[in-house]
């Protein structure tokens, strides 16, 4: 099934393009639209927030709209400016994509509402929502598009918005956290884009449809091993897996609690995100051999996680090494590579990216309420409000991965699938790591929430507006854990497109197959 | 003419990780910015080098009429050269802000965010 | 740098090499030039006023803020793709317009919208950079 790039007669057909096929660009379009109008308005601070969460719910509903589309009628395609696929830049959405998009502007949406009591009126001027706009154009941007190099371009989007939400404010441990966090990100990126230029020199091309033709007709002869790498450790980076994970417990903490929140939820799992569509999609045969050194790194970055998350007296700097026990998780799903394991990765990470925030929603009122982070001086806060430990209660135990909230599921299938090949030990250290994480939060829930407070509270109240998106993301988690089954199946069929991408190769170029 | 670039492709990235090993931010950047030209050299001859005609193609034909230079990478170059310049300037104006926030550009000694002597949480109830 | 005859100069020297960042901006299209390069040339440009005359006088002149250039840069650009949603071709497809004025024929297009885009999004956004770097220094 070569493609003909000589095949022009089909840069002549001049059929309309059916606006359901608009829903693929839109996202990224759209909130490059709301963010630079947010810009061009900075000045006015009341307007801010009166615009962006408009603009972000409408961004899940062209996400949702999207995910049906999808779901009916296969991967979808929209080359820009009317070239030919491979030249032009294709935008192409699979159900992987649109169900990691929609997860994530459902994300930015809780953000946006839960910033309305976080940043103040000094963090809206400076620009808090252009650039959360700015970063959901980097995310919706990456997870939607078919070309390697302009998910490069995306990455870049993601980041330079995401140094700019992170400095919010210029305190000086801000600006410690961001420069940890800048340089280390920007050699990730820059890795990626050392790898993106050998598969260059290598394919010839750039669209991910046609190397995935590419590398399953020619891989004896190409240096396929070394790309795959190159990405593994790029974008290990990005996700902040072991050994390279020191950044995110450096920086997490440091922005505001709701940037936090937004960076926990989608920074980390672009990358996973990322590993998922390289190392699955166009290099299937490189992962089985890198399968063990990726399954090593997963249970290490699992325990490190874990175990970071039991020595920590803060219970930001708690909740960053708790993101990257999970980020094990995924890429031991990644390592098996088998329809479960993968399954379980990508459940595992749209499961994160919400209860990740939720945590982080969570600490940030934790320590509104008490006046500290502090596991040391917390204390009282379930006679504060019980509705809020509750809550808190709901997403501890949802982040262990105890049924029946939605971290059971996928660690469930990743547990399955790695029995199916025999590898009891990694098994043993999903489980060890969610026992260790059990501890870790049920402490953190003991002395904060259930030790009578020691000192003094502070006089404060949770406002509805940083309530609202809390309760709706714990409803998620809750609803998701119950009532899996929909969301099973769509992730079933997600992972199978993307182990067997004839479906998605089919939409860019038509008439292939 | 490979070779060439090649040789220096690989002292460019060489003297881009030594100087990125350093503790002193400056120098750091420094090398964030001799990697980024590293990586363009490096983006530059996966292209292939071929000292050909520029890839226009002349009134009346529709497609060149020679062997031309393969314009993609040079487009990918320029991208990445504007992401790398805006990025060294945002790095830029953050290790200057440190510098002034934090008195000092060694990495070693920056740690405000991560206190050395962080208390350890309490062991019971 | 504070000279009597660079402070004097700066003014024509700007407006100069505002117009030729114009010039290269339009001519883009088939010749080298276009948004990008014009764009460095007007931060140039706005550079040399500010080194004459100081940031205010930049920010004066300017009227709008550098960011809010940018944004609306930013913001025809992405116009310039969207456009292609009703005439029903992908987006970023060129759309041409052929108008003709005072006799002569003047071909517009949506490439030309996003090139002017371009232009703005790199004024706005590295004379921000600029000005505040310059800003700097006079402390």
């Amino acid at each position: 099934m070569a493609v003909s790039p000589a095949d022009l007669s089909a840069a002549f057909v001049m059929t309309p393009v059916a606006p359901a096929d608009w829903l693929v660009v839109l996202p990224p379009a759209w909130c490059i639209l709301a963010g630079a109008v947010l810009l061009m308005l900075r000045k006015s601070v009341r307007l801010q927030a009166m615009i962006a969460i408009p603009a972000l719910a409408i961004l899940v509903l062209v996400d949702a709209l999207l995910l049906v589309h999808v779901s009916q009628n296969g991967p979808v395609t929209m080359v820009m400016g009317r070239w030919l696929p491979p030249f032009g830049i294709a935008f192409t959405a699979d159900l992987t994509g649109v169900l990691f998009a929609l997860a994530g502007a459902v994300v930015a949406l809780a953000g946006s509402v839960h910033a309305l009591s976080d940043i103040d009126g000094t963090g809206r001027r400076y620009g808090f929502y252009p650039f959360l706009l700015l970063l959901m154009a980097g995310v919706s941007g990456a997870f939607l598009t078919g070309d390697i190099f302009n998910l490069y371009v995306w990455f870049e989007v993601l980041l330079i918005s995401s140094f700019g939400l992170i400095v919010l404010g210029s305190e000086a441990r801000q600006i410690d956290g961001a420069i940890k966090y800048a340089f280390l990100n920007l050699v990730a990126t820059t890795l990626f884009l050392i790898a993106t230029g050998y598969l260059y020199g290598i394919f010839g091309t750039l669209n991910m449809a046609d190397i995935a033709v590419k590398a399953a007709a020619g891989r004896a002869d190409l240096p396929l091993m070394t790309l795959a790498t190159l990405y593994l450790v790029a974008f290990g980076m990005k996700a902040a897996a072991f050994p390279v994970n020191f950044w995110l417990p450096a920086s997490y903490h440091t922005p505001r609690v709701v940037v936090s929140a937004l960076f926990a939820g989608l920074l980390t799992k672009v990358g996973i995100y990322a590993l998922l569509r390289t190392l699955i999609m166009l290099f299937p045969i490189e992962r089985e051999e890198l399968s063990v050194v990726i399954a090593l790194a997963g249970v290490a970055t699992m325990l490190v996680g874990a175990l970071g998350a039991l020595g920590q007296s803060d219970i930001r700097r708690l909740l960053g090494y708790v993101v990257i026990s999970g980020i094990g998780v995924m890429l031991v799903g990644l390592s098996l590579g088998s329809p479960g394991g993968v399954g379980g990765a990508i459940f595992y990470a749209l499961h994160s990216m919400v209860v990740m925030t939720a945590l982080y929603m969570v600490a940030g009122l934790a320590g509104r309420l008490a006046g500290t982070f502090d596991l040391n001086r917390l204390g009282g806060l379930h006679t504060r409000s019980a509705l809020f430990s509750t809550l808190s209660l709901v997403l501890f135990f949802a982040v262990s991965g105890l049924p029946p909230f939605s971290g059971f599921w996928p660690k469930v299938m990743v547990a399955k699938a790695a029995m199916d090949i025999g590898a009891w030990w990694l098994v043993a250290a999903v489980f060890l790591t969610g026992f260790l994480t059990t501890i870790a939060l049920g402490r953190v829930f003991a002395l904060a929430y259930w030790r009578p407070a020691g000192e003094a509270l502070p006089d404060a109240a949770i406002p509805a507006s940083a309530l609202l998106p809390l309760v709706a993301l714990t409803a998620l988690t809750v609803g998701f854990g119950l009532f899996p089954n929909a969301l099973l199946a769509t992730i079933q069929h997600a992972a199978q497109g993307l182990a067997d991408p004839r479906a998605y190769i089919g939409s860019v170029f038509p008439g292939v197959n | 003419m490979e070779l060439l670039f090649v040789i220096l492709i690989g002292l460019f990235f060489a003297a881009a990780v030594y100087l990125m090993l350093s503790k002193f931010l400056v120098r750091v950047l420094l090398g964030v910015v001799l990697l980024g030209n590293a990586v363009n050299l490096s983006l530059f001859t996966n292209g292939r080098i071929l000292r050909d005609v520029p890839p226009i193609i002349p009134a009346g034909h529709d497609v060149p009429a020679t062997l031309t230079a393969n314009p993609l990478p040079q487009a990918l170059i320029l991208t990445a050269i504007v992401i790398s310049f805006s990025f060294f300037a945002f790095l830029l104006v953050l290790v200057y802000r440190a510098y002034q926030d934090l008195g000092t550009d060694n990495a070693n000694e920056m740690r405000v965010a991560e206190p050395e002597n962080d208390p350890l949480p309490p062991a019971g109830y | 740098m504070n000279t009597l005859i660079f402070r004097t100069v700066a003014p024509f020297l700007t407006a100069l090499m505002v117009l030729f960042s114009l010039f290269v901006l339009l001519r883009g299209h088939n010749e080298p030039g276009g948004g990008f390069i014009g764009g460095l040339i007007a931060v140039s440009a706005f550079a040399i006023y500010g080194i004459a005359n100081g940031v205010a006088a930049v920010r004066q002149a300017l009227w709008f803020h550098p960011m809010a250039i940018a944004a609306f840069g930013l913001f025809i650009a992405c116009i310039a793709g969207l456009l292609s949603f009703v005439f029903a071709v992908p987006f970023m497809t060129g759309l041409w317009v052929y108008p003709t004025i005072l006799g002569v024929e003047i071909p517009l297009s949506s490439v030309m919208l996003f090139d002017a885009g371009v232009y703005l999004v790199v004024v706005g956004s590295i004379t921000s950079i600029a000005l505040a770097l310059e800003a700097e220094d006079d402390v």
